[in-house]
């Protein structure tokens, strides 16, 4: 009798796929084992998500060979992938949030009695693998009412629903807390103890290390290497993504701050009324702001550019009073805003890299304020592009056509024409890759080096403490605490953060 | 560019078949005719379209141009108002109208749809009400006044054909529409506002002044139309002077290129557009086909053409 080599739950080789002008996978190899976590990570653009979308029975590939629990397959589409026990959880969560819990699990396969919907049954059935994923919430509770980390395990229940084997994970934590992704985490160990297999996306390494039982890179559509768990690094993970070393990626170098030019005393948001919060940022000083989600930062960063009214405090910048109450009046005053959600807030997807990129400047170069000067906007534009160092074909080229990186230096690039003294930057590489994540830190770096006060929120403790001067941390709409540069630590931040 | 194209080959095409079945179509009379027709309609599509690049819309053209057109022959003939007073009233009217629309719409933040609607009913009963339902008109009155929308200009080498006054006036409107979207702060503005009007606030964008401008403009336009229709036809009815010319103007609106979602459209393709339907309802009568069936046609011409640029704008954005 012949010993049994255990056959991979799924293995894929060979596998290629074209876009126009563009290979987005060579050659790519990939296998996973019952109960194995297997990390798939990359640069923006690497391959990963058609990867997955190929795995998940999205796209087609051009070449090359899948096979499930050993049998060759065809999965043709998210059907067919769902009916063998492959399910996808998006990045971006598609729930339905006029929907409850239930109605979510079950959308477009709902059980029925007697031709209407069997709302008991669904429910119940739904309550099951809630409890068994140790939810805190039911299954009559409307989508809309569940906080981000809990629509995500919304997601694992479904995909348990339709009795998977393999979940594969988009980015999950990203819009995640860290108590949330902690949550997460411990449901992936269980889905792994229960005999599941994981392939887990992510541009955290953080978590990628604590997750995966081996680790798979992609570089420019191809394998570049791959890790078991012992030789899971930082440095090497970095290294395999980018070619390059961790401390060419984190290149912050203290500054010696000027005199102070943002003062905020007492600021009193909507979200937390009951707290009070006061602060200041000098000239050249990289102000990092750390807090759990929902710990109020957005709102202070919003309430400081006037994108949402402050119930009261007052703002001074360069000496100057000014409250906003409209985004144009903060930017008049100097101060920009980078916005956390880059594609709904930040840029106007449809238009070019030119029409974003002057936008902000067109009314300073306008004659009389009104008539348009074409050729100052054009210039604007280039020195947007070249100092931000914009990958893109022309001017003309769509935003929306661009990878996320390159996105967000347009985004962040589009106010340096205007040189604000004050620039609010909120998770300044939120889906960004470790690439352009680098070029991002050497902007504010440089931005910085030139006078501008930077205060930045991020929910990436390595970001935090890499690239700060001075640490406000909050924590449910109060500043607990500031740490200065020599006193951080992770464990100092999230002492603050938690309140404990 | 390309969609004023794409709508360019459709009117040439509506045209080209119309003359070639019927050559009467092409006589100096019905072509003048055509043109002036197309021009009064331009005006009023213009301010539709300045609304709909704003992610908006106003159904409540016509009323407006039902109000005035009323509004105007009542004050002159049966008040004695001078000209130059009655034309005033009725544009600074217009103006208070779209300025209504616009602060319900930003400050009450009310939908477009339901705020024009009830303009659309308002309107519309104000101008039975003032005129106890009569119809309206200048009699042999006010000739010169007239001429404004029944001058025809006289071209050297052109024979019979004349100019419409009434094409002056809506190419110098179209120009200085076009110019404000193309060339100006507020125009480049207005087309963010249109694309993502919260991306545009973040972006330090009043977008609530602009709304309101957007909204003042479409109902001004709307007055001057109905100035120039109610010179054209003499003889206003109340109850029907402009019903459903909103739906002409948003058509030709979006058979010239703009998005109902905001963000797009030429002013050049909105008076193509504005052209396509007069042409088409002026060959149904030209080629004898049964008038009742006007609404059925126009309604499917503007499908097919609605349909034949999502399915071109499919096959590019496959391609690139």
């Amino acid at each position: 009798m012949a010993t049994t080599v255990e056959i991979p739950l799924i293995q894929a080789a060979g596998l290629s796929k074209h876009f126009p002008g563009v290979v987005a996978l060579q050659d790519v190899e990939l296998s996973v084992t019952k109960g194995e976590a297997v990390a798939v990570i990359g640069e923006n653009g690497a391959g990963k998500s058609t990867l997955m979308k190929i795995l998940s029975g999205i796209y087609q590939p051009d070449s090359g060979e899948i096979r499930f629990n050993g049998e060759p397959v065809a999965l043709t589409s998210v059907n067919v992938a769902q009916a063998l026990g492959i399910s996808l959880i998006h990045q971006e969560l598609n729930l339905a949030d006029n929907l409850d819990v239930a109605g979510n699990v079950f959308l477009g396969r709902e059980p029925r009695r007697m031709g209407l919907l069997d709302k008991p049954r669904m429910r119940q059935q739904t309550q099951v693998i809630l409890d068994q994923l140790g939810a805190s919430f039911k299954a009559d509770t409307p989508v809309s009412d569940l906080s981000l980390g809990q629509q995500q395990l919304v997601e694992i229940a479904k995909a348990l629903s339709l009795d998977a084997k393999l979940i594969i994970m988009d980015e999950p934590t990203s819009s995640l807390s860290t108590r949330e992704s902690e949550v997460l985490f411990k449901i992936i160990q269980d889905l792994k103890a229960a005999g599941l297999s994981i392939l887990y996306i992510s541009h955290r390494l953080g978590e990628v290390k604590r997750i995966a039982d081996r680790l798979v890179a992609l570089r420019d559509g191809r394998n570049v290497g791959e890790l078991s768990r012992s030789e899971i690094s930082h440095d090497s993970m970095v290294r395999l993504m980018v070619g390059r070393d961790m401390s060419q990626v984190f290149a912050h170098t203290p500054c010696s701050p000027g005199e102070e030019a943002l003062r905020v005393d007492g600021l009193q948001t909507r979200a937390h009324p009951a707290h009070r919060v006061s602060f200041s940022v000098r000239r050249g000083e990289i102000v990092g702001m750390a807090g759990l989600v929902g710990s109020g930062r957005t709102e202070v960063l919003r309430a400081l550019f006037g994108a949402e009214q402050a119930l009261g405090g007052e703002v001074t910048v360069q000496g100057k009073k000014s409250v906003a109450s409209h985004p144009r009046e903060a930017i008049d005053a100097g101060i920009s805003l980078v916005p956390e959600d880059r594609k709904a807030l930040g840029i106007f997807l449809p238009e070019s890299v030119g029409w974003n990129s002057s936008l902000p400047g067109i009314e300073r170069h306008a004659k009389a304020g009104l008539l348009r000067n074409a050729k100052a906007e054009k210039q604007d534009a280039e020195q947007v592009v070249s100092q931000m160092r914009v990958k893109t074909t022309s001017l003309d080229t769509k935003v929306g056509t661009l990878s996320g990186g390159n996105q967000q230096k347009v985004a962040l690039g589009k106010w340096i024409v205007l040189n604000p003294q004050v620039l609010l930057l909120d998770e300044p590489t939120r889906g960004v890759d470790v690439g352009a994540k680098r070029e991002i830190y050497q902007i504010m770096e440089k931005l910085a080096g030139e006078g501008t006060a930077i205060l930045f929120v991020s929910s990436e403790m390595e970001e935090v403490l890499a690239m700060s001067d001075r640490v406000l941390v909050m924590h449910e709409g109060r500043l607990a605490g500031e740490l200065r540069r020599s006193e951080l630590s992770e464990e100092a931040v999230m002492r603050l953060a938690t309140g404990s | 560019m390309k969609k004023v194209l794409g709508i360019g080959i459709l009117f040439l095409l509506v045209y080209g078949v119309t003359g070639a079945m019927n050559p009467n179509f092409l006589q100096p009379y019905n072509t003048e005719n055509l043109i002036n027709w197309t021009s009064l309609y331009g005006i009023i599509s213009i301010g539709a379209a300045l609304v709909i690049v704003t992610g908006g819309i106003d159904l409540s053209i016509g009323s407006v141009v039902g109000l005035v057109g009323t509004l105007l022959p009542w004050l002159l003939v049966q008040q004695h108002w001078s000209v130059p007073l009655a034309l005033l009233a009725c544009l600074v009217l217009s103006v208070v109208i779209g300025l209504i629309h616009g602060l319900l719409i930003t400050g009450l933040r009310l939908q477009p749809f339901v705020v024009t609607l009830c303009g659309l009913l308002i309107y519309r009963g104000l101008a039975r009400w003032l005129t106890h339902d009569e119809t309206q008109g200048f009699g042999n009155a006010y000739d010169g006044l007239r001429k404004l929308a029944t001058g025809r200009i006289e071209l050297p080498f052109a024979g019979a054909y004349r100019l419409p006054v009434t094409l002056i006036i809506v190419l110098v409107i179209a120009v200085l529409a076009s110019f404000f979207l193309n060339k100006t702060v507020p125009g480049r503005h207005l087309l963010a506002l249109g694309r993502n009007e919260e991306a545009a606030r973040y972006s330090g964008i009043r977008t609530n002044r602009l709304t309101i401008l957007a909204y003042v403009l479409c109902s001004f336009l709307a007055g001057v139309g109905g100035i120039l229709f109610a010179l054209d036809v003499n003889s206003v009815q109340p109850a029907g002077q402009g019903n459903f010319y909103e739906l002409y103007a948003i058509a030709a609106a979006v058979l010239g290129g703009c998005s109902l979602r905001g963000g797009e459209g030429s002013i050049a393709g909105v008076l193509i557009g504005a052209a396509v339907m007069r042409v088409l309802y002026n060959s149904i009568n030209v080629l004898g086909l049964s008038t009742q069936l006007e609404f059925a046609i126009i309604g499917l011409v503007l499908l097919l053409g609605v349909t034949a640029d999502e399915a071109l704008r499919k096959f590019q954005a496959r391609r690139c």
